[in-house]
């Protein structure tokens, strides 16, 4: 059986119709485990069991309270840079909670992830050659905003596309000219 | 034993839909009327059976009967009552089972108060809600019954998500429902007339409460979704452009649409095909919306329970419905007689404008939002998001704005564009004004928000542009709705632009009697505390706040750890003031005796809700002055003409 | 041609449904992968995280000498499970380096003791910075390094005995 990875276990189990606030990640991994097992049709004893007392044993093994790296919640004293940083992180793309950006995640690594973009953007980096280093390590995925590309254009054209098709369907509502 | 009553009344009521189908396609097709006497007792006599059915289910949340499956999974009889209440629905099968309860009762209103439409489309119509309704309870009775019971079942529930435990949820999804229900009203309207081939002004007409009412109804569910959102979140946002969020303006954007189109056709007798096809593409949205969120197949903040073989099934409905109108609408548009056609100058061309302009929104939040599972079929991982949308989206709202500005100052028919422009005076000297205020402050936040800010000034002088010299006491209440509501639009807009253009953020960690300035404030730590709730612990801080001279006051955000289930989540406490909010936020200790906290000014942020209120508002007062104007029978066609 | 476009809509439908309909019943891989994957190992140097072992810096790399880099931490549960197929390579003569995330040397030297000590190496990285340099989204993750300092192979999540093999066929190769 493979093991989820501790990251995907942490935040990917996450089931409510709700919004997730990094905050309750750790722990509602138990607990939705616990639902899991629940359900009808799984096995609801031994395994059930095993699997809660690992995602306990998951979630407080975490380091409750972690070295933070050093920018993660700390802004830059340049405001124009911090503002530059900020914005920045509000389009990439936490790599492991998938569904936030990195400046509204608890993750861990989307705190790693803040630092960094301050250190580099506090050492002369601009925000785009930030995005474009960390789209080498990660590809197109880490950044909210699609790059024009290949595999983008269509997605790109369509905003367009669609306004002179929508052009093209009002004015066969319009009279002639008389 | 309620349970099983609960049961009985669901299949009793799906019996009810599958008679009420026969009855009146019988009457349509056969032309049998002694059939269709009988199809409104029987369409009643649903919407009966299935508030039964969610009153059932209510009371076996209220009473923590633990031997069924559904309060298992979702309560703890420690819960306050209002939470068991609204727990009855904060999961998958009960708000399906929300879901038909409502369609019951639209479908028992429809039979009961629809007195004008032509007898044949009547009948069509309630046929074609009881063919939506027959799918709905399949899928509750065979997969997903909610009163399933649990054996052998556990001494207390699993609890609910704390993130729910919040007035939010009481109101949030049923509201949301009430407006998709509604439109899928709307959508058997359409269905129905074309089926009879009727469709004009007296369909219209007939088809308008409905969608204004459901209208009214997403528009206050996405407000209030959005506000919950923002203060239960913790980070200060209140629009994500997620998926799930999208699923929930999709509607709302067509349904938007639907509403002015609707307009033209019942006052100028124009956009025939065009309305039909907005309704189709409405009730599509609010399917696939509930699609998206309930199948899990995109990435969102708002994960909800997935399970493959219930996505399988909706689907399946979504093909039969979208399928069959749309088949249904290409074979029989053609042979709809042709409606009127508009001077381009003219109110009715403002408003195929306006309809060009939000459809063509709605496409790019569509493609928007399913490109990431394209490219995923192409093998390639990529993220759309915030910038994207605002890019797209942002420019052609604001195109949308000038419109919305514009139309109601044109009359219908035919209009000149000299005086067009005379009317535009103010409103363009009021953008020109807060131009010139502004560029000073919000020059360096992009040009989108400045835009945006002068925009919502002369659409805000437009909107009640049309209230101006009249006699306020007679003018009619769907005037004033639309002035209202436009007016929302405009300060709903000035909330959004302010917020992003002049937002303050102060990110600290505080020890005791550290005090750190955000925006016009000065924020003391005074103290950590812990806190106990009824079924939760917390860590509070005391937080003492001044501004300038003022006396000071205290806000305490919390990290609060609940037990069943085990979660923390952080509680904002947020400063509402004329002026804007001050957003504050508890994260974790740094170990050495400090307090990690976030700190926002924003500048009337609280104007995109109130907004959002307005809109409601207007929506609410154009609905009593329509039900009330057709309770005085009086049909004067040109009559909400501006005079 | 108006009949023909009346007939758009419904075809515009069936592409959305298929679209869907293929998210649903083929749910595309949302793991995370590296860009890096064939290109040179970043330039990194992370300081030692056990006073008895040396840290992990980029000139380890290469010289002809293919190794693994292993990211984990004490307090991530996979890579518990993942410790035997590790200590496996090492029995084969795989060199291992370790990375470990957000982490304490007391910590990381419990782990070793309960689980095994597979590495040469172990660096700290405790900002996750050479993580976010490979590309790595969460822990464990196994790099495999080639003799000229590319990283030719990402593994996601906790080893399986079949990654094992395969790994160890392809160092051998490498060699």
């Amino acid at each position: 059986m493979s093991l989820p990875r501790s990251a995907t276990l942490r935040s990917a189990l996450i089931r409510h119709p709700g919004l997730v606030p990094g905050s309750a990640k750790r722990q509602a991994t138990a607990y939705e485990i616990v639902r899991q097992a629940l359900r009808p049709g799984r096995p609801r004893h031994k395994a059930g069991v095993t699997v809660v007392v690992l995602a306990l044993l998951a979630s407080f093994a975490t380091p409750a309270m972690a070295q933070q790296a050093p920018l993660a919640d700390t802004q830059l004293s340049d405001p124009a840079q911090e503002a530059q940083a900020k914005a920045l992180m509000e389009t990439i793309r936490c790599v492991e909670c998938q569904g936030q950006a990195i400046s509204d995640s608890n993750a861990d690594i989307a705190a790693n992830m803040r630092s960094l973009i301050r250190e580099r953007i506090k050492a002369g980096e601009s925000p785009e050659q930030v995005r474009a280093w960390l789209i080498q390590r990660y590809g197109d995925y880490i950044s909210y905003d699609p790059p024009l590309g290949g595999a983008t254009w269509p997605l790109w054209a369509a905003p367009f596309v669609l306004l002179v098709i929508g052009i093209a369907i009002a004015r066969s509502s319009f009279r002639r000219k008389r | 034993m309620i349970a099983e009553g609960g049961l009985a009344a669901l299949w009793l009521a799906a019996v009810m839909a599958v008679l009420q189908l026969v009855l009146a396609s019988s009457a349509v097709i056969g032309g049998r009327d002694e059939m269709a006497r009988a199809v409104r007792p029987v369409a009643i006599a649903q919407g009966l059976l299935t508030a039964l059915a969610m009153l059932c289910l209510i009371l076996v949340f209220v009473q923590s009967d633990m031997s069924v499956l559904l309060v298992a999974e979702n309560s703890h009889s420690l819960k306050p009552m209002i939470y068991k209440i609204a727990g009855a629905w904060g999961n998958h099968e009960g708000s399906m089972l929300l879901w038909v309860t409502i369609l019951g009762l639209a479908g028992a209103a429809v039979a009961i108060f629809e007195r004008r439409l032509d007898q044949r489309t009547l009948n069509a119509t309630i046929g074609a809600q009881a063919l939506i309704a027959m799918g709905f309870y399949a899928f509750l009775l065979f997969a997903s019954n909610p009163f399933a019971r649990l054996f052998p079942s556990p001494p207390d529930g699993n609890g609910l998500n704390p993130l729910l435990q919040d007035p939010g949820l009481a109101f949030h999804p049923p509201t949301l429902y009430v407006g998709y229900v509604g439109i899928s009203v709307a959508f058997s309207f359409a269905v129905g007339a074309l089926v009879t081939r009727d469709v004009g002004t007296a369909f219209a007409r007939a088809m308008r409460p409905w969608v204004l009412g459901a209208w009214i109804f997403l528009t206050i569910g996405i407000t209030a979704g959005s506000y919950w959102a923002y203060y239960e979140l913790g980070w200060g946002g209140w629009w994500f452009w997620d998926p799930v969020e999208n699923a929930s303006l999709m509607p709302w954007l067509a349904a938007t649409a639907l509403l002015h189109s609707v307009s033209v056709l019942a006052t100028r007798d124009g956009l025939r095909a065009w309305t039909i096809m907005l309704a189709v593409v409405a009730f599509s949205m609010s399917m696939i919306g509930t699609f998206l969120v309930r199948s899990g197949i995109l990435t969102s903040v708002h994960a909800f329970a997935v399970d493959p073989k219930r996505g399988a099934f909706l689907l399946a409905l979504l093909a039969i419905y979208i399928g069959g109108a749309l088949t249904l609408f290409a074979a029989r548009i053609g042979t709809v007689r042709q409606g009127n056609t508009f001077a381009v100058v003219s109110r009715e061309g403002a408003l195929v404008v306006n309809n060009l302009l939000l459809s063509v929104i709605l496409g790019i939040v569509l493609i928007g939002t399913l490109y990431p599972l394209a490219a995923a079929g192409w093998g390639v991982q990529l993220s759309v998001g915030k910038p994207f949308f605002d890019k797209t989206v942002g420019p052609v709202a604001l195109a949308l704005v000038v419109f919305i500005a514009i139309g109601p100052l044109l009359r219908w028919r035919r209009d000149e564009t000299q005086a067009l422009l005379k009317r535009m005076t103010w409103p363009v000297a009021a953008s020109c004004a807060a131009l010139i205020v502004l560029v000073p402050f919000a020059w360096g936040a992009g040009i989108l928000p400045l835009a945006a800010l002068v925009l919502a000034a002369g659409l805000a002088v437009a909107s009640v542009a049309p209230l101006w010299g009249r006699n306020l006491r007679r003018t009619p209440l769907f005037t004033w709705g639309m002035a209202v509501a436009h007016l929302g639009v405009a300060v709903s807009l000035a909330g959004m632009a302010s917020d992003s253009a002049f937002t303050k953020e102060t990110l600290a960690v505080l020890r005791q009697g550290e005090t750190r300035a955000v925006g016009p404030y000065l924020v003391t730590m005074t103290g950590i505390r812990p806190v106990v709730g009824p079924n939760w612990s917390a860590v509070a801080a005391d937080l003492s706040i001044r501004r300038g001279e003022g006396a000071p006051f205290i806000l305490s955000p919390e990290s609060r750890f609940f037990a069943s289930p085990p979660t923390s989540t952080s509680e904002s406490a947020i400063a509402t003031r004329l002026d804007g909010q001050l957003y504050t936020v508890l994260g974790q200790p740094d170990g050495k005796g400090g307090w990690q906290v976030r700190l926002w000014w924003k500048p009337f942020v609280t104007l995109i809700w109130l907004g959002g209120g307005l809109i409601g508002l207007g929506g609410a007062l154009s609905f009593i002055g329509r039900i009330r104007r057709r309770k005085r029978a009086v049909y004067d066609e040109y009559e909400e003409a501006v005079a | 041609m108006r009949r023909v476009l009346l007939w758009l809509p419904l075809v515009l439908f069936a592409g959305l449904f298929g679209l869907v309909a293929l998210g649903l019943f083929k749910p595309a891989d949302r793991t995370v992968r590296s860009a890096m994957v064939d290109k040179p190992l970043p330039d990194f140097a992370l300081p030692a995280m056990l006073p008895d072992k040396p840290g992990v810096a980029r000139t380890g790399f290469g010289g002809g000498k293919p190794r693994l880099i292993n990211v984990f931490a004490s307090w991530c549960v996979p890579c518990i499970a993942e410790a035997p197929e590790l200590m496996k390579l090492k029995a084969a003569g795989v060199p291992i380096d370790g990375v470990a995330i957000n982490d304490t040397p007391e910590a990381v030297q419990k782990f070793l003791d309960r689980n095994g000590d597979p590495f040469q190496r172990i660096g700290n990285d405790k900002a996750s910075q050479v993580q976010i340099a490979l590309g790595s989204s969460g822990v464990p993750e196994t790099f495999l390094i080639d003799g000229r300092g590319r990283i030719v192979r990402q593994y996601v999540s906790n080893l399986q005995s079949d990654q094992v093999d395969d790994i160890l066929k392809a160092w051998r190769g490498m060699r």
